[in-house]
């Protein structure tokens, strides 16, 4: 049972955050039919889910909800900016109370009832009187229901009802579906006039299953709601079911279709049918007599279909036929796609991805001692194998990608938000929503992005006033981007406010103690100060950011993922922060190289190419690369690693955020499947060491970090070049 | 899910369902409905400590009573608890059985 209010709160959550998007939209201008029956088909199918699954308490604030949104889609309600807040105020409550169920608690909280109360007061002026007159039509209803309801054409039905026929599917019960939940919710949309329990379906007592459902009904069904409407009440089920639904007033053809359609017995159906007040006797019987006629009439000829008798009679239009049979097909064809789709816990998919990694390295093993063995057939069953692994290790790791593009829409709201409360005008734009990343950073990723977005926002966007005073637009902008760039994912917020001020932020830091006042900075050490613990620029401290906690955590988070943020920034016209991560977490692609007896692991993304180190550059850290300047690091120097150089060293060139760099090894061993193990609390704070992994061999090899690499070969080669500058200086004081 | 089996003084079995008649409990239900309806002529069922029923539940109970119609056997339901009555009056079906429904006195409310 507990599984069930699972997916119940995970579906819900989805059609939630269809349900905002969409208002969020609404209120950007778009007036699209289809958005507001999207919202209200979001908000109706979490109602249908809350009812089947009797959570009531949810149920019933949805339905306050629901009823606004009717009214928005049959334009009796405006859209304004305060509707839409007091809705998604609705969407909140609605998430803290889905919140709860995840948590295991299905019964109604009565803190959070109180401040559903609240909002469903808050709710109530935009539904106006016309709820109270509602209630009485819907009594008066009742008044009606025992009396005969007068014949106005000779082919229609007499009965002001809607006819539902159902039959389950005999897996529903075992699903966790009680035919018995679906038939009470419809009570919320109407009242039952007449209800037959059909339980011919039973099979013999020996070969009945007591876990499956054999039961099927005729529902007489007296309710204004729409066809739609009624058929949502069964759509958790619908796939199981067979459904025939006949508004009020049908004609007495389409009842003897449904007579047909249906797996019981004609007469017993018709005598149904009758017996519920669908159809009179008188009706039934001039219905068959005309389909019997025409059986006569044709003679031995093959007796026509009751279709086609509707389309000779003209009572159905071929064209209308075809065109409903090809929505059919349409919508069968969805609702396939839809179930493609299967729902994994994510421990699950984490064991499988451990388990692969522990493939990878076994099938290195078993490679390296096919190749020792000489045996050519066993290197070769080996060789397919770990081709094989290497697809594994791929599918594994891909089921792991999620697009970011859903985090990126949760921040539509943020900004809207938060522009409402600083009074700016804020818009935001998204590109590369389709970017797929591991889910586990993901999830990490969305606090940083948080704080970056709302800084941007906050520190960032101008007010209104200052904006016209620079002759930009009023609107401010704030762009999330995000793109994938050799082997890495690289996610922009950008904003066009009026960009970081460095004399302030070097006041500042000097300040604070961070920096000395002396102290020789480049334009972008001085701007990246602002990722130092304890830095806050904005004089006034507002609620939403700027409590000195801010771009420090943000660099610590970030580089917790191994990634990087970095910040490009021009005064006056905005500010562009930048963060690269690691496609994934688990798995890569590495080069192995070694340095005497130690092996290292590049990571094959970052390796642009191998070149032989020659003589000329005994000692010095730069080497000319076709005419450009390329700084390495020894790393036989940086580890101090004992023993001789062999007479040929390599460099492996990387790259990383745009910058090169070469890697100077002994001997180079090729690609290589790296399984990203931790290093253990001891070797935290070793910089140029990203990890550990284990070779076939059993022994461990270090997986460089070519990001600390690179920034250290950038650092000395800045301070070179400002020594070099100083030094000119200086000669040219001198002379 | 206990069942507590008796001679009434009219030479008919009855039955005492204690518990849920839900999908959980399905199984055992129909083995021991059907296996009384089936052995004896005159059954009778009380329902009244019935906690819960489900369709499941209501299923087995039109099962077993067509299986009695059809070995010219009798299935009377002496007691109904408020679950029952409830299922069996939503779905329509207090003729389809038969039997009157029965209040039991001090019945909450």
């Amino acid at each position: 049972m507990e599984e069930i209010y699972g997916v119940f709160a995970q579906e819900a959550r989805e059609q939630l955050t269809e349900l905002e998007d969409g208002l969020l939209r609404m209120e950007q201008g778009d007036h699209d039919a289809e958005t507001i029956n999207g919202i209200f088909r979001a908000a109706h199918t979490i109602k249908g889910g809350s009812g089947v699954v009797e959570l009531h308490h949810v149920e019933k604030f949805t339905h306050i909800l629901e009823n606004i949104l009717d009214k928005m889609r049959t334009n009796e309600l405006s859209v304004s900016s305060e509707l839409i807040t007091a809705l998604l105020k609705g969407c909140d409550h609605l998430g803290a109370l889905l919140a709860r169920v995840e948590g295991g608690d299905h019964d109604p909280d009565p803190e959070l009832e109180k401040a559903g109360e609240a909002i469903a007061e808050q709710l109530r002026p935009f539904l106006g009187g016309d709820a109270a007159s509602a209630k009485k039509s819907a009594s008066g209803l009742t008044e009606a229901s025992s009396g005969a309801v007068e014949r106005d054409d000779r082919d229609t039905a007499t009965t002001d009802c809607w006819h539902i026929s159902i039959r389950f599917g005999q897996d529903v019960l075992k699903n966790g579906m009680d035919p018995l939940a679906f038939l009470r919710y419809l009570l919320s949309l109407g009242e039952i006039a007449h209800m037959t329990t059909l339980t011919d379906g039973l099979p013999e007592a020996e070969k009945m299953d007591p876990e499956c459902c054999y039961l099927g009904f005729e529902i007489n069904f007296r309710s204004h709601a729409t066809k739609d409407a009624i058929e949502n009440v069964f759509d958790f089920c619908r796939e199981e079911c067979e459904l025939h639904i006949l508004p009020p007033n049908s004609k007495v053809d389409d009842y003897l279709h449904l007579i047909e359609t249906l797996p019981e017995e004609n007469m017993r159906l018709g005598e149904i049918l009758v017996k519920s007040g669908a159809l009179t006797q008188e009706e039934l019987d001039a219905g068959l007599r005309q389909q019997f006629g025409a059986k006569v009439g044709a003679g031995d000829t093959a007796p026509p279909q009751l279709g086609d008798i509707l389309v000779q009679q003209h009572m159905v239009q071929p064209e209308l036929v075809e065109a409903a049979a090809a929505k059919q097909k349409t919508v069968s064809e969805k609702k396939a796609a839809e179930s493609r789709l299967i729902r994994v816990q994510a421990d699950k998919l984490d064991d499988l991805i451990d388990l692969v990694g522990e493939l990878v390295i076994a099938g290195a093993s078993a490679n390296l001692l096919a190749q020792k063995s000489g045996e050519s057939t066993l290197v070769e069953a080996t060789s397919v194998l770990s081709r094989l692994v290497e697809s594994i290790r791929d599918s594994a790791l891909q089921l792991r990608m999620v697009q970011i593009g859903e985090t990126f829409n949760r921040f539509q709201r943020v900004v809207r938000d938060v522009s409402k409360e600083l009074g700016k005008d804020i818009e935001l734009v998204i590109s590369g929503g389709e970017t797929e990343l591991d889910k586990s950073v993901v999830e990490k990723i969305g606090d940083p992005l948080m704080h970056l977005v709302r800084n941007a926002m906050d520190h960032g966007i101008e007010s209104a006033a200052n904006r016209a005073a620079a002759g930009k637009p009023v609107k401010g902008r704030v762009e999330l981007n995000a793109f994938h760039d050799s082997g890495s994912i690289v996610i922009e917020v950008v904003d066009d406010g009026g960009g970081l001020n460095k004399d302030k932020i070097h006041a500042k830091a000097v300040e604070k103690g961070i920096i000395q006042p002396g102290q020789p900075l480049s334009d972008q050490e001085i701007v990246n100060l602002i990722f130092e613990a304890g830095f806050s620029t904005m004089d006034k401290v507002t609620n939403l950011s700027g409590r000195g906690v801010g771009m420090d955590v943000v660099r610590k988070n970030i580089q917790a993922l191994r990634g990087m943020v970095d910040v490009k920034t021009e005064l006056g016209k905005g500010s562009r922060f930048t963060i690269r991560l690691p496609l994934t977490l688990a798995i890569i692609d590495g080069f192995l190289t070694s340095v005497g007896k130690s092996s290292y692991v590049i990571p094959l993304d970052m390796v642009v190419e191998c070149i032989e180190l020659s003589n000329t550059t005994e000692d010095r850290n730069y080497l000319n690369l076709r005419g450009e300047v390329l700084p390495f690091v020894r790393l036989r120097e940086m580890f101090e690693i004992p023993g001789v150089e062999p007479a040929r060293t390599n460099v492996v060139v990387v790259q990383y955020a745009g910058q090169k760099a070469g890697i100077v090894v002994d001997h180079l061993h090729g690609e290589f499947q790296t399984v990203i193990k931790p290093l253990g609390t001891l070797f935290r704070n070793v910089r140029g060491i990203g990890g550990s992994t284990i070779l076939g061999s059993g022994e461990v090899a270090l997986i460089l970090d070519v990001q600390a690499l690179v920034s250290r070969c950038a650092r000395l080669e800045d301070q070179r070049a400002q020594n070099a500058h100083g030094s000119k200086l200086l000669e040219a004081s001198n002379q | 899910m206990e069942f507590a089996t008796q001679t009434t003084t009219e030479g008919a079995a009855r039955i005492t369902v204690d518990g849920d008649m839900t999908i959980y409990n399905a199984a055992e239900i129909k083995q021991r409905l059907i296996d009384a309806v089936q052995t004896v002529p005159i059954l009778e069922l009380d329902l009244s400590h019935v906690g819960e029923m489900d369709t499941s539940g209501f299923q087995l109970l039109a099962l077993a009573k067509r299986e009695s119609l059809r070995q010219d056997h009798v299935l009377r339901i002496v007691g109904h608890s408020p679950a029952v009555r409830e299922v069996i009056e939503f779905f329509n079906m207090v003729a389809f059985f038969g039997d009157p429904l029965v209040i039991p006195a001090g019945e909450p409310h």
